[in-house]
């Protein structure tokens, strides 16, 4: 399946050496793009569930290196570093995240009698609807609030991790990181030679020549 | 090696970080632990910077102490959603009640400097009338202050934070003008503009605590649109940057990574000084005043937690008060998409502004909003988008695309004051060993109505402008307020007019917590002019002996 690139050539971290990125912001974009890429905190099997879980929130295209997202909540929860406020329904976290992918393994092998992560596709998103939904059956959830469990952390640590990289900066045409430099053009349909150019149907290789010049 | 100021105090040996230059230092008293000096203040933000700058102007030795780092913006912020969440109070707090808060980014810093380093830098000013909005208003609560005290109060904070604003605000009574010029408004702000005229309504520039040519090591602001994560040029005008400096070279001290975790009380039932944890260990200081600026959490947190067998409610709480009345703004939002490329991450997320809810009381429900346009950078809008509408997976995604076009209004509301809306402490205790705090809130029917009033009104605006595809986020909340009342009387508030406690008499509270209501703008303008007013009063109260009493 191809999707539609609406920038393509764009690549935020041309712009590392340019006025728009600090010396701050290249010692954290390094952190952030040297993630280890294997698990620190989490078992093998709570691992395997993650990435799986991961695949199919934010479903990526094969032709791009893939944001590894699974590593970043690794390595949130072995980091253990937290949002500032905890739902009183919720253990913390590194409890709430075990619980909770225990409890999708229960459920894929009391559905399918497979690892979730041996699902298919159809499968793993059938089971994460129900979890969303708060239509749960194993004991394994215990006294996790499975919903909750799902928007807090299951929606928003993946879909944080995913959007805090430059893969996804690049999909969505947004700028990154600008300081010292900034920006000039405030208006409408203006664009300053350091931000891409989007691409319409069939313009994709004009564009992309365009978008190789932006730095 | 990079020296992190997250692990390791600044403010030692005589000196702190000159945050203008890199790798420099500014010269910074300091005071022996066991003489008491005359004020502590716990909090550095937009309560206790003013303090500390104008207390120390004044003459008195004073300690600023921050539990968070003291940064130097030009080296230690990255342009990152992620990594900036550094300035932002992520130690666990619970939340619970019908519409639970959401904390950390939108109402709570943990720096020298607190939440002014990363906020909005939206510096209005209430309305007159509600001060007096009980009587006025038939709602909330009186604050006993004059508007006209704090109209003087909020021009001088004005001048002193070099707020941008327009030539002439349209809304409420003659003010001067701005120190700086307005900014530029970029396109996201021009559909506000467009929107407020096709319904008829006014609209203004945004008054910002940005600036926009430079003031003295402050370089005009180069419109990056990171400033919810802090600015790392210095144009914000962040206590940071403005009172903090001032403070240091009048000859106040700022002690950073420097926990207070409880308010000592000596025999007579006065404060004497803090027990606070830096450097991997607890230390006493004493002090002849002590000042609490923690903002609406921390602040009635540290008087719980400092009850005594004489105080066994907590300190200034013989009214029963402290915790209680919570108040959080309603920050609710419509969202749309234009054919336009409207890059609405560049510049200050919020540089137009329509007050006219604020000021226009044909209306069903109680207090004002105003709505202020947009521009989340990604982090935060896929969390809006994903929560709001229920989207993940490719579906998720192929909305993100549309990043470029999308423009969007968001409310700021007053939210009423409810006993029951209130911080208490939790049974788990945080890194010091001291209990964390519980924060309970449920919104109420006039909240609601508000609210409904409001996502109708953006609706119809961004309508009127030819956005499409438009959603709304219904459940976001911001700016907090209450927790340590301010009143007439000992009986039914915390503090009177002059943010002193009314138990304890060298006991002052000065941030967002003493707010009897909280208006339909946000607060930090109003906390500062709130800090200016109370320094002024401590001097006054000094000279004419009423201090002793």
């Amino acid at each position: 399946m191809t999707e539609r690139n609406r920038y393509p050539g764009y690549d935020v971290l041309v712009k590392r050496h340019s006025p728009s990125w600090n010396e701050a912001t290249r010692r954290v974009m390094d952190a952030r793009l040297g993630v280890p890429r294997e698990p620190r905190f989490l078992s093998r099997i709570e691992w395997d569930t993650l990435v799986a879980i991961c695949d199919r929130i934010i479903p990526q295209p094969k032709n791009r290196p893939p944001v590894p997202l699974a590593a970043y909540i690794d390595q949130k929860l072995k980091a253990d570093a937290r949002n500032g406020f905890r739902n009183a329904a919720l253990p913390p976290q590194r409890a709430a995240w075990q619980i909770g992918l225990a409890a999708f393994e229960v459920e894929a092998h009391q559905l399918h009698g497979k690892a979730f992560h041996h699902l298919t596709t159809a499968q793993q998103d059938d089971l994460l609807r129900r979890v969303e939904s708060g239509r749960i059956d194993a004991p394994a959830w215990g006294d996790l609030d499975a919903a909750l469990f799902f928007s807090e952390h299951i929606m928003g640590d993946i879909i944080a991790a995913y959007y805090a990289h430059p893969t996804s900066w690049n999909e969505i045409g947004f700028g990154g990181p600008a300081s010292p430099r900034g920006y000039v053009r405030m208006r409408n349909n203006r664009r300053d030679p350091w931000e891409p150019v989007e691409a319409g149907p069939g313009e994709e290789a004009r564009v992309g020549r365009e978008n190789r010049r932006v730095r | 090696m990079y020296d992190n100021p997250l692990t390791t105090p600044r403010a030692t040996h005589g000196r702190a970080p000159d945050v203008f230059h890199p790798g420099g230092w500014v010269p910074m008293r300091e005071y022996p632990q066991r003489e008491a000096v005359d004020f502590v203040v716990i909090g550095t933000g937009a309560g206790g910077g003013p303090l500390l700058a104008r207390l120390a102007e004044r003459g008195y030795s004073v300690i600023g102490f921050d539990a968070g780092p003291y940064f130097r913006p030009l080296e230690d912020f990255a342009s990152d959603e992620t990594s900036q969440s550094q300035l932002f109070w992520t130690d666990e707090r619970l939340v619970d009640g019908a519409n639970p808060l959401k904390m950390g980014a939108n109402n709570s810093g943990r720096a020298v400097g607190g939440s002014t380093v990363h906020y909005a830098m939206v510096s209005l000013r209430f309305r007159p009338e509600w001060f007096r909005s009980r009587t006025l208003l038939g709602y909330g609560a009186d604050w006993p202050l004059d508007w006209r005290e704090m109209w003087h109060y909020y021009a001088r904070a004005e001048r002193d934070l070099a707020i941008a604003g327009p030539v002439s605000y349209p809304w409420g009574p003659k003010r001067p003008r701005y120190p700086y010029r307005a900014h530029e408004i970029n396109g996201a702000a021009e559909v506000l503009a467009r929107g407020a005229e096709a319904m008829g309504y006014q609209w203004s520039e945004t008054p910002l605590a940005t600036v926009s040519a430079p003031r003295g090591d402050s370089p005009s602001c180069v419109y990056r649109g990171f400033c919810r994560v802090g600015c790392a040029t210095n144009a914000k005008q962040s206590q940071l940057v403005t009172y903090i400096p001032r403070a240091l070279a009048a000859g106040a001290e700022i002690r950073d990574m420097a926990m207070v975790g409880r308010i000592a009380v000596d025999a007579a039932g006065r404060a004497c000084g803090v027990h606070y944890h830096r450097n991997g260990a607890w230390h006493f200081q004493a002090a002849r005043n002590v000042i609490v600026a923690g903002y609406a959490i921390e602040t009635p947190r540290l008087l719980l937690n400092s009850a005594t067998d004489r105080f066994r409610n907590g300190l200034a709480n013989s009214s029963g008060l402290v915790g209680r009345y919570l108040m959080t703004q309603s920050n609710q939002a419509v969202y749309g998409v234009m054919d336009d490329m409207v890059r609405w991450n560049k510049g200050p997320p919020s540089l137009t502004i329509t007050e006219h809810w604020n000021y226009n009381d044909r209306k069903d429900f109680h207090g004002g909003y105003c709505w202020m346009a947009q521009g989340p950078l990604p982090v935060e809008w896929s969390a809006a988008m994903s929560t709001s509408r229920r989207l993940w997976g490719a579906a998720l995604r192929e909305k993100m695309g549309d990043y470029n076009h999308q423009v969007g209004l968001k409310m700021v509301g007053e939210m009423l004051p409810h006993l029951d809306n209130r911080v208490t402490l939790a049974d788990e205790t945080d890194r010091y060993g001291l209990p964390i705090a519980r924060v309970t809130y449920s919104w109420h029917d006039n909240d609601k109505a508000m609210i409904q009033h409001a996502l109708g009104e953006m609706q119809r605006s961004l309508e009127l402008v030819g956005v499409r595809d438009l959603w709304r986020q219904e459940n976001d909340t911001n700016h907090l307020a209450g927790t340590a009342r301010m009143g007439f009387d000992r009986e039914t508030s915390v503090v009177d007019a002059d943010c002193r406690s009314w138990d304890i008499p060298n006991l002052w509270i000065c941030d967002g917590s003493v707010f009897p209501t909280t208006g339909g703008v946000n607060p930090s303008l109003t906390i500062t002019a709130l800090a200016l007013r109370t320094a002024d009063r401590i001097c006054v109260q000094a000279r004419t002996g009423e201090m002793r009493k």
